[in-house]
């Protein structure tokens, strides 16, 4: 449904997007996590058909985004980072309005806000100037008007961002329900509970660069290395970090804990805990250490930083 | 979930052909929509339009009877047509509010995003928002210069003529449409509302000397002279237009956040223009000696960049020669028109001393191979400047000048007895063989310099474009115009003189 080879950008010697190369398939949603000014925008963008690349290529369900931007604009719903609403309109006039746009009829247009401004609670706020709204609702509205032609194809920029908790359910609900119905979906946010709760694959973008990308689980596994399991104690560590040396290596400990990493926990749990009561050894849990989608992003970016810093003849050169 | 998507809809041929229609009409409804939704916008056009032009009608007549009672009813009867054409424009003033505010002002409240990601294309997009900052304002126009007439009817019985009212009308639309086309290219280039209002004195100023010219015209009566105001307007408003949608950028709108000049990168890109590939007539340019290095530069320049230059230029060579013969045509018609008396070309009578009592006339330059050169120099630097504040037209205008000059006096020469062909051999061939092609290459280059501004070369910005253009000019005019221009100026002081005394003289 998406795929991007090579994509570049360039604005006067800048290069803001650098050869990403990413594919998203129908019901699928791909999180593009990365910090500001890493070239996310900049991706959606071309991918929306708004900038073309300089170069490499994007193909937006089947359509190129050089030779038939207009083509792909009309497939793509796209909710901007700020919802940029015409404050003097009517929610209902604003939604009717891009229908036109999108080539949608009056009947269909109007079936299809009324159906949307339900799903987000917006019903009777519709008949409103959107001058009235809060920052929720311009935020909802503005992903109503992304979803009014029912795109195949979502690129959505922050999309819970000002919202209540309860209005950024109805919004992660709506998403939900695309993907059911085998919407491509992009997703660019800072909120990582939101992108670890509704991405299916995630890709982490610094200085133009997809510096990772997967699902959440290869991301751990590759980045933060092999499953932290956490051994706690009926009493102090004293001694027992010797007793399961020859099994594990020892990561971290406490006064009546230990971190210990492996990659292969169904082998190697079982033997260490046999290997414990052997040696009257209390054990009071066993448990894996959950690690964040927070985690993961910070050391790959970090680490991304550290690997591309070079000293070259005394000075700190950053390789490009 | 259950309607069919936009870009899944099956669409007949009839829908697609009219679909750019569509969206152009749909936006520039809206847009229409919003600004009447504005009363700060409404009220004013509504006095302007309602009460403004009844107020006109009153003064017309109170200064009619004013004027009438000291016996100069021809000062009301002038004053009336020309407060037509004023209450037709003020209006149409608001036209350059809206249109200012268009692009730039949707970037800063974050709008023009989502209207960017529908299918609009960019020319949808600049002649969807001209037409709706034009149609409300222009529409004003219309109905105040109606008040306007109906008004002076009740009070005075007066009516203009079919054509005075067609004239009117027409003027109106096209300054109308010259504000509206030059304000959205400033709003499509600006990264401010603020930016955009301080530019917008580039547009005031000239309409407000327009206007002025405009009513010294209506008080002196002679109105055919505002349908070649109007025909001249018309000509800018296809420029603006064409300007407007070949420099319209989306990355700009989206990408740039503040305006800065970038001195180091204009001298780049400036800099990067005049680098060419050296070459030293067959030899390798980096074994030369020392000494000698300037030959592959210079080489390179004759060999590589120059023919570049020219083959990159042929169009606006072109234009200009064709301009050229058709300033002939109209020197030839003005001769035939304004014949002048037999005994005003006495040729037979040209001497040597003719050509050095010359600098006895002030505002010709001495003749001497400095006088003559500084002279085309000046003459070429100053329509290259003209240039680029006419898109390239003012310079050709002032060469067009002196070759309908020419040949005015070719045909005056005919008539007077003398060999036409003799007297342009005689007095223009010898330096002109080099002077007019080196004229023409120097306006053809500052044609180009002009014409960037409305046609910037594909996948450049309208500054690239520019600085482009003066280092390609530069680089012609030091090597190729200056030494045809000194050459020609030897020969027309030391050569023609001696020429034109054997074909005519004593």
């Amino acid at each position: 449904m998406i795929e991007l080879q090579d994509l570049t950008k360039r604005f006067d010697g800048f290069t803001a997007v650098d050869g990403v190369t990413l594919s998203v398939r129908p019901g699928e949603i791909l999180a593009l996590l990365g910090p500001n000014g890493a070239g996310k925008t900049t991706t959606v963008r071309m991918l929306g058909g708004i900038l073309a690349p300089t170069a490499g290529r994007a193909v937006v369900d089947g359509r190129d985004v050089v030779r038939e931007p207009q083509e792909v604009r009309r497939r793509v719903g796209l909710l901007t980072e700020h919802p940029g609403l015409y404050l003097r309109m009517r929610g209902d006039d604003y939604l009717h309005f891009f229908g036109r746009m999108m080539g949608l009829s009056a009947e269909v247009c109007r079936t299809r806000a009324a159906s949307l401004l339900r799903q987000f609670g917006m019903a009777e706020a519709a008949e409103r100037r959107m001058g009235t709204y809060s920052k929720g609702m311009r935020q909802k509205m503005a992903l109503a008007r992304a979803m009014l032609h029912d795109p195949p194809v979502l690129l959505l920029d922050e999309p819970t961002s000002a919202m209540d908790p309860h209005s950024a359910k109805l919004v992660r609900d709506a998403i939900t329900g695309l993907r059911h119905h085998q919407r491509a979906i992009v997703i660019c946010t800072h909120n990582l509970a939101v992108a670890e709760a509704l991405a299916d694959r995630i890709a982490i973008i610094q200085r133009g660069r997809i510096i990772a990308e997967g699902t959440l689980r290869e991301l751990r596994a590759r980045i933060l290395g092999p499953p932290l399991m956490e051994l706690r104690l009926g009493h102090a560590v004293d001694g027992t970090a010797e007793l399961i040396a020859d099994l594990v290596e020892i990561e971290a400990r406490g006064e009546d804990w230990l971190r210990y990493a492996t990659s292969d926990p169904e082998m190697v749990n079982p033997q260490l805990l046999r290997s414990l009561a052997q040696r009257d050894v209390r054990v009071v849990t066993l448990s894996r250490v959950p690690r964040s989608l927070e985690e993961v992003y910070l050391r790959a970016v970090r680490g991304i930083g550290e690997e591309r810093m070079r000293v070259v003849d005394g000075r700190v050169v950053t390789e490009s | 979930m259950t309607a069919v998507s936009a870009g899944e809809m099956p669409r007949d041929q009839s829908a697609i052909r009219r679909e750019p229609v569509r969206l152009v009409w749909a936006l520039m409804e809206r847009e229409i929509r919003d600004t009447l939704r504005d009363w700060r916008m409404v009220i004013p056009i509504l006095i302007l339009t309602l009460l403004f032009p009844l107020l006109m009608s009153f003064v017309a007549d109170m200064a009619l009877g004013w004027v009438a009672k000291y016996g100069a009813p021809i000062v009301g009867e002038r004053m009336m047509p020309f407060l037509l054409l004023v209450v037709g424009f003020f209006p149409i003033s608001f036209s350059l509010v809206i249109a200012l505010e268009t692009f730039v002002g949707e970037k800063e409240r974050n709008s023009l995003e989502p209207l960017l990601a529908t299918p609009l294309s960019d020319t949808q997009l600049y002649l969807g928002k001209t037409l709706a900052a034009m149609i409300p304002p222009l529409l004003a126009a219309y109905l105040g210069i109606t008040v306007y007439i109906a008004g002076l009817y009740v009070f005075e019985g007066w009516l203009p003529s079919a054509t005075l009212l067609v004239l009117i009308v027409l003027l109106t639309t096209a300054e109308g449409l010259v504000m509206v086309s030059g304000a959205v290219v400033v709003s499509s280039q600006t990264t401010s509302v603020r930016a955009a209002n301080l530019l917008a004195s580039f547009i005031i100023i000239p309409v407000a000397f327009l206007m002025q010219a405009e009513a010294l015209i209506m008080f002196w009566a002679n109105y055919h002279v505002l349908w070649w105001i109007l025909a001249f307007l018309i000509v800018v408003d296809v420029i603006l237009i064409r300007m407007g949608i070949h420099i319209f950028n989306r990355e700009f709108l989206l990408g740039r956040e503040i305006d800065r000049l970038d001195v180091p990168y204009i001298w780049r890109t400036f800099w990067a223009r005049m680098a060419w590939q050296r070459w030293a007539f067959g030899l390798d340019p980096d074994k030369l000696p020392g000494w000698l290095a300037w030959l592959g530069v210079v080489g390179g320049l004759y060999r590589y960049r120059l023919p570049s230059i020219l083959s990159g230029s042929w169009m606006a060579v072109a234009t200009v020669v064709v301009a050229l013969g058709l300033s002939a045509g109209v020197g030839l018609s003005f001769a035939r028109w304004y014949p002048l008396p037999s005994h005003f070309l006495q040729l037979d009578q040209v001497s040597p001393e003719m050509f050095t009592e010359l600098p006895a006339i002030d505002w010709l330059p001495s003749f001497t191979v400095w006088g003559v050169l500084a002279n085309n120099i000046r003459a070429l630097v100053g329509a290259t400047l003209l240039a680029v504040f006419s898109f390239g037209a003012l310079a050709i205008v002032l060469l067009m000048a002196p070759m309908a000059i020419i040949f005015f006096f070719v045909v005056q020469a005919a008539n007077a007895g003398f060999d036409p062909a003799l007297f342009f051999g005689a007095f223009v061939m010898p330096h002109g063989i080099l002077e007019l092609p080196a004229a023409i290459l120097a306006t053809a280059l500052a044609v180009r310099m002009g014409a960037v501004f409305m046609s910037p070369p594909e996948g450049m910005t309208v500054g690239q474009g520019f600085l482009r253009a003066v280092a390609d000019f530069l680089t012609l005019f030091v090597a190729l115009v200056l030494p045809l221009l000194a050459l020609a100026a030897v020969l027309e002081v030391h050569v023609t003189p001696a020429v034109v005394v054997w074909a005519f003289g004593r």
